[in-house]
């Protein structure tokens, strides 16, 4: 049973991930604070939920929503500046997203907030239902995973990509660099939103640590370790981040001295993350 | 997409496992063992495994087998442990938990499974009230009774006026809501630093000096009571403004706060001098099965949980599938605490006594806690009549 | 009782709400200096942290996550040294050359192998390396984390001005990042290897092309950067206490500090740091009020906290969409040319 909690958690986060790799991986931007969307995501499940809003038909949407506009707003921002100060900018309004759910008293705080009914579909699924909640994160994360994978073959996408190579010559022909951009960001933003309300629906628990931008550098992490830009980069690179977690804590307390080197081999011998790895292992 | 298969594989496996029922008590253990926090789920555990040494290892005739998991004093973590206790491993009891927040986050997949949770530490407000349960035990407290205890000490002191610190969290803000319930004089300021990251309190320092306030209030467990000692030394208010604490001198923090701590009072309901012979077995055990070390207040109450849930399993004779028997069995406190006797009012909270604890030199110069007096004898919470059960 | 009651007399004269305006205001101001003063000490210290990161990130273009491990590690010596040795200063000028080494063997080892790489590979290795260096901490001293006790002459309080008193070892800190933030602005400025930083700052390539040795060059300001995080976790170390993982959150703010500052700017990284250290503190000193004028008592205490962490982050945010390349950008040129070229 509790694998099967493990494995939605791990789906949930490679959904998240995955969304990540759509805007760094794809459009070269560094978004240090996509956390936030898993937060914000949670929040609107969880004050719904608690506010006697049960249904997922409300609550979903919801999440969706604030996540685009939040994505939308910051972006108009953050698209203003460019390399490390993108990073920190993106970081920087995660962070003021992150005290602003430490001030929500009536919501719990800091220490959280509980959601006692998950989201209610009536009877096309019950979330409560550990298999069937398991089917449906398996199911978005499919259906993101392809919707990406049509993004990034479109004719957007390939403005995108070519925005990421070379801003300067896209715009002498005349793309709006920042428009591209910024719609790129917020589909990103309400992806990883819709991540956040499936992981408030699975821990039952939504609290402001899942904003902090140490959960931003985890899922950076887990796109960079699986291979950037890759369509099955992120889901390589966090399931393998995960796993690797969770098995190297039943080996030993001290995991992460484990951990730690193999990230840095990882980046010394591997360019490109494990699927760059494992493309030139391929070519032999 | 072949990965996504193989994790649906994977899980398909996991689910077709049987039920587990064991010829083992299985008792989870959910505490902080990572992180600048780790000594307290360290001493939880030392004191847990003495406990279970004392008992030889068996509860009702059948051996004991004991899981712990590190929450990282995260309450997702901590919650994510727990279910996994409860679904994966198929505990017959729960214990631990230091941090208010960890328990609040966890409660519920506890409660839902009808899994008994015996709280070690943490002892938030809702737990007394709103949110109790037949399958909730606590052997500490509820966040309130030890600072109503200091409010009621600063009263007797002819205390008139007092500034209020603490962190932002479910326990500070009980702890405060505390002092304030039963103190009488005057509270001129109350401040909340951000949990767990603000590790520098000049600003507050220098409010508290500026407001002058008669005495100061603190609450900060773990590491954070050093810091703060050490601040307040450094500022030169231990020698202006007396400081009265809770849970922010024990074992653990005083080799580190060493003579700042010196004279400082805090209430609490264990001190390692209570004179009872199952405390001086306790303490003296524990010294000699772990040389360097003493054991704390949370470490006494992990004892008193470990010779809790063995009371149960004895009283249905190992057969843990009778949970009503359980419950009554430890309603009834059938068991020698470290504390001295106490009882559970309805909502599984202990009324107990509350001690005065002064930290002093003993005869080899070394710094040590002491009982001073008796502050309140059968002390309950105040939200026992917000919790349902009768 | 008697005298506490007397006392109570004497202090409720100079506390705020009774009706003396003189000393009320009088009081106001005091705290209002001590306040300030709480500020500088905390910026100061971030600038030490700063420094050396803007230093390494503007020469190297190496961005270093495990900056906050090397803070962390000076804290950790220092508690070591000064306890073998039984000396305060002595343990510290260990702890800092010790720092230093370790700074040394780490540029050797890995982080130069980094240089040239992508920004993200050096996310990915350094978070690699604070995990190892959190992880190793624990099994060298143990998870209990160590006291670092000043010496007896450093814990007394100063009047530095009638009615104001203040730790004697916060204006200690004070006085020697001054005094190291004016070596640091001599050295660049009027020195020939200071030269030389300054020249990579603004051109790597160029001072390459000058048959410089740069990678004697990176080592060694890899090394004071290095000794200048040690410098600072030492010195922060007998106010906080030393434990693992205390380089991770001020690692933030000392981002956000060149971030404002400009990255590669000494001078940036000194105003900004001073200017964030005073935000946050002032922020935490008057904000709860403020809030409570306009919201019920529980509510702005609970939000106060949460707001006045957040104003370091609105200022960074407000300053980039502003100026997107920080206040006192370095090495302007550099950036407008990677601005063209750079693959985001």
């Amino acid at each position: 049973m509790f694998v099967l909690t493990l494995f939605t958690r791990i789906v949930i986060l490679v959904l998240a991930a995955a969304s990540l790799n759509l805007i760094m991986g794809y459009g070269g931007m560094m978004s240090f604070g996509h956390a936030a969307y898993l937060g914000i995501g949670g929040y609107a499940v969880g004050i719904l939920a608690q506010e006697g809003f049960g249904s997922g038909f409300l609550q979903f949407p919801v999440a969706l929503a604030a996540s685009a506009i939040y994505a939308l707003v910051i972006g108009a921002l953050s698209l203003r500046t460019r390399g490390v100060y993108f990073i920190m900018i993106t970081l920087a309004f995660a962070q003021m997203a992150y005290y602003v759910a430490s001030g929500l008293a009536r919501y719990g705080g800091d220490d959280g907030l509980t959601v006692y009914k998950r989201s209610d579909f009536g009877g096309l699924i019950n979330l409560s239902n550990r298999t069937q909640f398991y089917y449906l994160c398996l199911a978005c994360l499919l259906g993101v995973v392809f919707l990406i994978w049509r993004i990034v073959n479109s004719r957007f996408g390939m403005v995108v990509q070519g925005l990421r190579s070379n801003e300067q010559r896209m715009q002498a022909i005349g793309f709006p660099a920042k428009r591209y951009k910024l719609v790129c960001f917020v589909i990103s933003g309400t992806l990883c939103g819709l991540a956040g309300a499936l992981l408030a629906n699975n821990t039952d628990f939504v609290s402001p640590a899942v904003m902090y931008w140490t959960r931003s550098g985890d899922l950076m992490v887990m796109v960079i370790l699986g291979g950037m830009g890759v369509l099955f980069g992120p889901v390589v690179g966090a399931v393998a981040y995960l796993l690797l977690e969770e098995l190297l804590s039943q080996v030993t307390e001290y995991w992460a001295l484990i951990m730690g080197p193999l990230l840095l081999l990882v980046v010394l011998f591997g360019r490109g993350g494990i699927m760059g790895l494992l493309g030139r292992l391929n070519r032999g | 997409m072949r990965t996504a298969f193989w994790l649906a594989g994977a899980t398909a496996l996991a689910l077709a496992g049987p039920a587990y029922a064991g010829e083992t008590i299985k008792i989870g253990f959910v505490s902080t063992f990572s992180g600048p926090t780790a000594v307290i789920g360290n001493d939880m555990r030392n004191s847990f495994e003495l406990a279970l040494d004392h008992l030889g290892r068996k509860m009702g005739g059948k051996p004991v087998e004991v899981i712990y998991e590190d929450d990282g004093q995260k309450p997702d973590v901590g919650k994510q442990k727990t279910e996994k206790l409860v679904q994966s491993d198929h505990v017959d009891f729960i214990a631990g938990y230091i941090w208010s927040n960890v328990l609040l986050a966890s409660l519920k997949s506890a409660v839902d499974s009808q899994t008994f949770l015996i709280s070690a530490n943490a002892g938030p407000s809702q737990l007394a009230g709103e949110l109790c349960s037949p399958y909730v035990f606590s052997t500490s407290w509820q966040n309130d009774q030890t600072p109503q205890a200091m409010g009621l000490y600063m009263n007797q002191k002819g205390v008139k006026s007092v500034f209020l610190i603490g962190p932002n969290y479910a326990a500070g803000k009980d702890m405060l809501a505390g002092v304030k319930s039963t103190f009488k004089g005057k509270v001129v300021g109350e401040e909340y630093t951000v949990w767990p990251s603000q590790l520098d309190f000049s600003a507050e320092l220098s409010k508290a000096r500026a407001s002058g306030a008669e005495s100061v209030f603190v609450f900060y467990p773990g590491a954070a009571g050093v810091q703060f000692l050490n601040q307040y030394t450094q500022a030169g208010l231990k020698q202006q403004i007396p400081l009265y604490t809770a849970f922010t001198i024990d074992e653990l923090s005083l080799p580190l706060q060493k003579e700042n701590a010196l004279g400082v009072p805090g209430a609490q309901e264990w001190v390692n001098d209570l004179p009872n012979e199952q405390n001086k077995r306790f303490v003296a055990d524990y010294r000699k099965k772990y040389p360097n070390l003493r054991p704390t207040f949370y470490g006494a109450q992990s004892y008193d949980a470990a010779q809790l849930i063995n009371s149960a399993v004895v009283a249905v004779g190992g057969d843990t599938s009778k949970k009503d028997a359980m419950k009554a069995a430890m309603e009834k406190v059938n068991f020698e605490s470290v504390r001295g006797s106490f009882k559970y009012g309805n909502n599984h909270i202990p009324i107990q006594n509350f001690y005065l604890q002064d930290v002093v030199k003993d005869a080899d110069g070394q710094l040590s806690l002491k009982t001073v007096a008796t502050i309140i004898k059968d002390s309950q919470d105040s939200f026992h009549d917000k919790c349902p059960m009768k | 009782m008697v005298r506490s009651v007397s006392n109570h007399v004497a202090r409720s004269i100079l506390s705020c709400d009774t009706p003396q305006p003189e000393h009320d205001l009088r009081t106001r101001m005091l705290l209002v200096v001590e306040q300030f003063l709480n500020g500088l000490q905390f910026g100061l210290l971030l600038f030490l942290l700063a420094a050396g990161l803007t230093l390494v990130f503007g020469i190297m273009d190496l961005v270093n996550l495990a900056h906050g491990s090397l803070y962390m590690m000076g804290a950790y010596f220092a508690a070591t040294f000064v306890a073998w040795t039984g000396n305060f200063l002595l343990g510290a000028v260990l702890a800092l050359a010790a720092t230093l080494l370790l700074g040394i063997v780490l540029e050797f080892t890995t982080l130069r192998h980094l240089y040239g790489r992508d920004h993200l590979d050096h996310v990915l290795a350094t978070f690699g390396l604070i995990l190892f260096f959190n992880e190793a901490v624990r099994l060298i001293w143990g998870p209990a984390g160590l006291a670092l006790p000043l010496p007896a002459w450093l814990t007394v309080p100063v009047a530095i001005l009638p009615g104001i008193y203040y730790p004697a070892y916060r204006l200690a800190i004070i006085v020697v990042a001054l005094v190291v933030a004016l070596l640091l602005y001599l050295g660049v400025m009027r020195t020939r290897v200071g030269m030389l930083i300054r020249a990579g700052a603004s051109n790597r390539e160029m001072i390459g092309a000058l048959g410089i040795n740069i990678k004697l060059l990176y080592t060694l300001v890899f090394g004071l950067g290095a000794a200048l995080a040690g410098l600072a976790g030492l010195m922060q170390a007998p106010i906080l206490t030393v434990q693992i993982g205390m380089g991770e959150n001020i690692l933030i703010l000392a981002f956000v500090i060149i971030v404002i500052g400009g990255i590669g700017s000494i001078r940036g990284a000194f105003l900004a740091a001073i200017f964030v250290g005073i935000i946050d503190t002032m922020g935490r000193a008057f904000l709860p009020n403020l809030l409570r004028q306009m919201l019920s008592s529980a509510a702005a205490s609970t939000a106060a906290p949460a707001l006045s962490s957040m104003l370091i982050y609105l200022v960074m945010a407000i300053v980039l969409v502003v100026r997107p390349e920080g206040l006192f950008p370095a090495n302007r040129r550099f950036i407008r040319k990677r601005a063209a070229t750079c693959s985001y």
